[in-house]
């Protein structure tokens, strides 16, 4: 393979025809606080520039929107080794609960919403959420089990149209 | 450090329009940069927000996320991307003549 080289000025004007993103749909895999809230930050943050966001949930990731999980939510004190909590200090009773809400405290501070909240603020400014056919039929869960902003429940072919035209981020 | 002939005026701004003195902000300036972002009218609900948003800036130095600003600005989320399509936190900011918000939130 040969490679091609640029004068600064060919690589400058190539930047400039490089288009602005006008679409994401976003998919949240994980049921962790830290699986969880990147996507919806990213999510909102889209919806904030005036860019069109689709969340496709599946799952542990479902958690987010599930009524009687998403108040739930933890960060994983156990094979999170970036956390800095001793592997054998991260199995104790209550440090999940504990870290979690060390975390909490600290998002707080700087305005990021509890995962309810937030749930319902990406809905309102024009996000659709979608859950996970596949996850919702393996884990046996009804419309009913959902947050009401919820869409709808698609199959990835269903998805992959609702994404049309967009790029896909999984997280 | 580029300026913008808009409302008559020689206006410092950021790359992307946003004004870096918002001392030399009035409402006319508002007007014209809200039809320069493709807003046309500016109805007393659009007045709120950026009123609001220019306010808790001046007096804490920072632009309010887009949660602060559904609860206390006193137009909901879903308002706020109907007055503002493009981004309330951003436009708003923009039309109130602040800098473009920091935060990711």
């Amino acid at each position: 393979m040969s490679a091609t080289t640029f004068a600064p000025e060919e690589v400058r004007s190539a930047e400039h025809e490089v288009q602005a993103i006008t679409k994401v749909s976003i998919i949240i895999s994980k049921g962790t606080l830290e699986g969880i809230y990147p996507g919806l930050i990213m999510v909102n943050g889209a919806r904030m520039e005036g860019i069109e966001a689709n969340v496709f949930f599946t799952f542990f990731g479902m958690d987010a929107i599930t009524k009687k999980k998403m108040n739930r939510i933890k960060v994983a004190t156990v094979g999170n080794p970036a956390l800095g909590v001793p592997a054998l200090l991260g199995v104790l009773p209550g440090m999940a609960a504990f870290v979690t809400k060390q975390m909490q405290k600290k998002m707080e501070e700087l305005d990021i919403p509890p995962i309810p909240e937030f749930i319902q603020l990406i809905a309102d400014s024009g996000a659709k959420l979608y859950a996970c056919k596949a996850s919702v039929d393996m884990f046996g869960l009804k419309d009913e089990d959902f947050v009401d902003t919820l869409e709808g429940i698609l199959t990835v072919g269903e998805f992959y149209e609702k994404a049309a035209g967009g790029q896909i981020i999984f997280t | 450090m580029t300026t913008m002939l808009l409302a008559n005026k020689d206006l410092e701004v950021d790359a992307e329009g946003f004004l870096t003195n918002p001392a030399q902000w009035d409402e006319s300036v508002a007007v014209a940069i809200a039809r320069d972002v493709g807003i046309a009218t500016l109805t007393d609900r659009h007045w709120l927000v950026v009123k609001f948003m220019r306010e808790r800036f001046l007096t804490t130095g920072t632009a309010p996320s887009i949660r602060t600003l559904g609860k206390e600005s006193g137009v909901p989320i879903k308002e706020l991307y109907q007055l503002f399509p493009k981004g309330p936190a951003k436009l708003a900011a923009k039309i109130g003549g602040i800098p473009k918000p920091k935060g990711c939130i």
